[in-house]
């Protein structure tokens, strides 16, 4: 049990000075922003919901945030049962697994530019490993010409790149489950289904729940691996939300409308990663 | 069938591998082989590109920038959130709960939207493309991630250690330094080992907050690789030698890592 004791207060207070520097301001300037009109010069006019309302009646920002939520929504949909199902194939013991996971863990040590950097020469069509094994092999791929090979060549990306960090966490829920429960499972001529079912997803529930939540927010936040392999194209067909706001704020220095962007995106980012914390944690207590 | 479950695995590790094996085949290839035609490894193997980054120190200190403002950034968020975790798993104060779940949702800001008003508030601060600055911005997602890594870990370890070490005569700053410190250990390497990680990758903060003197080694890529035309091979061996450090690090805390989610309330 936990005592009261509001001395936590200061123990916290180092963490809530430097969170608050660099999460307050930033936030407090991007809300001042997004109800302003700019000429330059530091020259700001009042202008009050102006630009979240132009925001949200305008087709541009419908389309990237449909191209936001598909790319979420398939993402979360191949990497969570590829990466449960590569844990449970994984060895539980032996001189294989630190070496499975340190190989499976180099993805996500490398930068993200880099990673983008990797795709894009692996994905070339005239150069690359997989774009000129794929036009030999007799399929006519090109990213930088079509939409769909260049949502091929995104999602394969997220996937090569994220894959290992629910395969990680699944392992570890994993390998938390005591050997006795697989005994008395076996005693009871258990399925493998039934294993899974009733001992391993119950048990994994903790870490997938993170799992979700991580692949969810970092999904949907992705910015500099889509900006270097394709660069939001061909046209606007790979332009998810934060390479579109980008353009906004830095290319176009549109900084109302980039401001009130911000927001409205920050926003939905907070409140699905709500309903799925609320969701997947009910019934815990 | 189940004797063949080690091949899925197996599969996905060689799926992990082909683009870092590309990479690796196409740093050690001369521009104009990379640009000839499609060859699946070098024909002529050069080390040049590796060479160009050793001495041309525009590259090389684009690591030596990398590696200080990742350190910085893991010393500082480790060493705040110790304190920060010790109390959320030991006291229950005004607000704890809203503090903890605030902490989280600074993790849920797309950088995207933070890049513009930190370029003006670190110009404001004057820490504008210094290492510190980097590091410090860093912590947005770091710090808060490290506290929950170790508030987890902290959890798992009974109260009676540290009522046991104030009986015993122990002060505050001594138990937590010789007892409460070494219980621990695993969660401080796991909890350094994400911070690092982040802060490595990350690349729009640490690009949009630096100029020259603190510009790390994925932002000097980028400019390199527009200015100088094409230059696929020095990309390729840019990007080979940012894979390292990782590497390392992921090698001495292998152990640690499956461990630590385990132990961790994650």
């Amino acid at each position: 049990m936990r005592r009261t004791n509001q001395i936590g207060w200061l123990f916290v207070a180092p963490v809530l000075l430097l969170v608050a520097f660099n999460a307050l301001i930033p936030l407090m300037t991007v809300v001042n922003y997004s109800v302003q009109e700019s000429f330059g010069d530091n020259v700001f006019f009042w202008s009050g919901l102006q630009w979240f309302e132009q925001l949200l009646n305008e087709d541009r920002f419908h389309a990237a945030l449909g191209r936001q939520l598909m790319f979420t929504g398939i993402i979360l949909a191949i990497e969570l049962p590829l990466g449960v199902a590569i844990a449970l194939c994984m060895p539980k013991k032996g001189p294989f697994v630190p070496v499975c996971l340190v190989l499976m863990a180099l993805p996500l040590l490398i930068p993200w530019n880099v990673v983008g950097a990797m795709w894009n020469i692996l994905a070339l069509p005239e150069i690359g490993l997989l774009g000129y094994g794929l036009n030999a092999a007799g399929i006519d791929f090109n990213f930088t010409q079509s939409p769909v090979d260049a949502w091929i060549t995104i999602v394969a990306m997220d996937v090569w790149h994220w894959t290992s960090l629910v395969v990680l966490l699944a392992f570890a829920g994993l390998s938390a489950i005591p050997d006795a429960y697989y005994q008395a499972a076996r005693i009871d001529g258990a399925s493998r289904w039934s294993v899974f079912r009733h001992i391993e997803l119950p048990k994994m529930k903790r870490v997938l729940t993170i799992a979700v939540l991580l692949r969810f927010m970092d999904s949907f936040m992705i910015y500099t691996e889509i900006s270097v392999l394709t660069g939001g194209g061909p046209g606007n067909a790979t332009t998810l939300l934060s390479i579109d706001l980008v353009k906004k704020a830095l290319g176009q220095f549109d900084l109302g409308p980039a401001a009130a962007m911000s927001l409205v995106y920050f926003l939905i980012t907070l409140l699905v990663s709500w309903l799925f914390y609320t969701l997947m944690t009910r019934g815990e207590q | 069938m189940r004797y063949l479950s080690w091949l899925v695995p197996t599969f996905y590790i060689l799926f992990l591998l082909m683009p870092i094996y590309w990479l690796v085949a196409m740093s050690f290839k001369t521009t104009n082989e990379i640009l000839g035609g499609f060859s699946l490894y070098p024909q002529v193997w050069t080390f040049d590109n590796y060479a160009v980054i050793f001495t041309d120190p525009s590259w090389y200190w684009g690591y030596i920038n990398s590696i200080i403002y990742v350190s910085l950034n893991t010393v500082v968020s480790v060493g705040v959130a110790l304190p920060a975790a010790y109390a959320f798993s030991r006291y229950r104060f005004l607000g704890d709960k809203h503090l903890f779940f605030w902490l989280l949702t600074n993790r849920m800001a797309p950088p995207a939207v933070f890049a513009l008003p930190f370029v003006q508030l670190y110009y404001a601060v004057e820490l504008f493309d210094t290492h510190i600055g980097v590091a410090l911005a860093h912590c947005l997602f770091n710090v808060p991630l490290a506290v929950w890594i170790l508030e987890g870990f902290m959890r798992g370890v009974p109260r009676e250690l540290d009522e046991t070490a104030y009986i015993d005569g122990y002060s505050f700053p001594r138990f937590f330094t010789r007892i409460f410190l070494p219980t621990i250990r695993s969660g401080v390497g796991v909890a350094a080992f994400f911070c690092f990680m982040f802060s490595w990758v990350e690349l729009l903060l640490a690009k949009t907050l630096t100029k020259v003197a603190a510009k790390p080694i994925a932002a000097i890529m980028t400019k390199t690789a527009s200015s100088a035309g094409y230059e696929l091979g020095l990309l390729a061996a840019a990007g080979v030698l940012t894979i390292i450090p990782g590497a390392i690090v992921i090698y001495f805390v292998r152990n640690y890592i499956a461990k630590g989610f385990a132990l961790g309330r994650v």
